[in-house]
């Protein structure tokens, strides 16, 4: 039985796309660069999955050639719905072919159209796909869906940063020892996929903290 | 693949070096021929050279067989600040027989997109068909239509599969998307070319002379269908292989207008009233 694969977070909001991953704590020598666990295809899209990382090499690359492809042949960059449906289409060829096994991935694929609409869908082995407002794959999806589901309002994503803290916090839910174990990446309408540092992932955590504080406080004054 | 779905025939002759794998049958195999209705293939017999076969039987051959590709046409397209004006004469010839004056050289691909043709009838019917079909897919597969410039592009990826067989169009592929108004200029060499002026087919010369003169950016739409209009007159006058009627369109936001089919003799005499 294969350990449970790392949570990963997907939002999608009014004016941004942002993808959040667990990290594992890696060994003391391995290099962790090496460990790549949010992938671009393209300048507008990018995906995390969850599920065999080897597996998901041979899917991510196909894709990025596939959004070339079609920059050659349309002149015009992929559509997220294009380029999921290319993935669970070469998905689903493997699941009825004969000697070959399914991919083992999950994906969560985000970004922008070129008419400027942020979209996350959601793939999975079997090769169907939805689309998502917000949705969580990996180990305790299922816990951090439902908070999700509480959290996810049309204020919460309408500000960049307030659909960044959502996914931070989602992912909080579930990770130990905070933002250490966190790894985010934010397309922004007409911006190239920006991967947060250590540094800015650490200065939403202690925003998160401070408001969770002030909220309390808030809580104990009223009671007393 | 996109692409490798598109670049899937064989192209030209393989050299004498490049031996089959044993056992796998070549595409030009004639019994390998799949009859696929997706995937247009082009059947060749072994060791054969379109454009040299089409040599033997034409031109100054000494047989009493001359089969002489029928060429010549003139189209013209043009933007301008209401849209794309886009005109075409009418006369099919093939040598110095002329086969009918009401061919219709322009397919409505969609609400959206036209394309013209000239040069050999036959190439340009069939490969234009090929593209609405295809462009009718893309608007099945991805629910919103396909832009001016990808379907220009998918008519010059099947001429540059079929390059150097003795293909022969000239094409212009017309229409509006979401960028606004694109014109688009393929041949059978697979080149293609943006632009806001073309004209194709043997009488072009003449037709680009007059929209030279004539033409700029702020035409009125009775003025556009006026330049159109002379161009293809003057240029079927001129041009032995060009002639019958006009057939203009008018590509707008929304859609397209059939303008009028107006015979080319009857325009010349009132040209000629207009001028004494």
């Amino acid at each position: 039985m294969l350990p449970p694969s790392p949570l990963r977070v997907g939002i999608r909001g009014t004016n941004i796309v942002v993808l959040g991953v667990e990290k594992k704590s890696v060994a003391k020598l391995q290099d962790e660069r090496t460990v790549r666990k949010i992938c671009a295809l393209d300048d507008h899209v990018c995906m995390a999955f969850a599920g065999l990382t080897a597996d998901a090499r041979v899917v991510i690359n196909k894709a990025r050639v596939e959004c070339q492809s079609h920059k050659l042949t349309v002149e015009d960059p992929v559509t997220v719905e294009y380029i999921t449906r290319f993935i669970a289409t070469l998905k689903q060829k493997y699941t009825q072919s004969n000697g070959r096994r399914p991919f083992g991935i999950s994906a969560l694929i985000v970004g922008f159209d070129d008419d400027g609409i942020p979209r996350l869908y959601q793939t999975d082995p079997s090769g169907t796909y939805h689309a998502w407002k917000a949705n969580a794959i990996g180990r305790s999806a299922k816990t951090v869906r439902e908070f999700l589901e509480k959290n996810y309002t049309e204020d919460a994503i309408a500000h960049d940063n307030e659909a960044i803290k959502l996914a931070i916090r989602a992912l909080l839910e579930v990770v130990q020892s905070g933002g250490k174990n966190i790894e985010l990446a934010i397309i922004r309408r007409n911006q190239p996929l920006k991967m947060f540092s250590a540094k800015e992932i650490e200065l939403q955590v202690n925003e998160i903290e401070k408001e969770k504080e002030e909220a309390e406080k808030k809580k104990s004054k009223k009671t007393t | 693949m996109a692409l490798l779905d598109l670049c899937g025939a064989p192209r030209g002759q393989r050299g004498d070096w490049a031996v089959p794998l044993a056992g796998s049958r070549q595409r030009s195999d004639p019994g390998h021929y799949s009859f696929s209705p997706r995937s247009p293939e082009l059947a060749l017999p072994r060791g054969m050279q379109p454009t040299d076969f089409f040599r033997s039987l034409g031109g100054n051959g000494e047989s009493n067989v001359q089969i002489e590709m029928a060429h010549g046409t003139t189209t013209l397209a043009f933007k301008f600040q209401h849209g794309e004006i886009v005109a075409v004469g009418s006369r099919a010839p093939a040598g110095n027989y002329i086969y009918t004056l009401k061919v219709n050289k322009v397919i409505e691909i969609n609400p959206h997109l036209h394309g013209t043709m000239s040069g050999c009838a036959a190439d340009c019917q069939y490969w234009e068909r090929l593209l609405a079909k295809e462009c009718r897919l893309h608007y099945l597969r991805n629910g919103e239509r396909v832009s001016v410039s990808a379907a220009s592009k998918l008519l010059s990826h099947m001429m540059c599969q079929y390059r150097s067989m003795g293909l022969s169009m000239g094409s212009m592929i017309c229409g509006w998307d979401q960028k606004g108004p694109g014109l688009y200029y393929v041949d059978h060499n697979g080149t293609r070319l943006s632009g806001s002026m073309f004209s194709t087919g043997s009488g072009n010369s003449h037709a680009y002379g007059v929209m030279d003169s004539g033409k700029r950016r702020d035409l009125s739409i009775e003025e556009a269908y006026d330049l159109g209009r002379r161009a293809i007159v003057h240029a079927t006058h001129r041009d032995s292989y060009s002639g019958g009627v006009v057939n203009m369109y008018h590509m707008k936001e929304d859609d397209w207008v059939k303008v009028e089919s107006t015979d080319v003799s009857d325009l010349m005499h009132q040209y000629r009233e207009a001028s004494q």
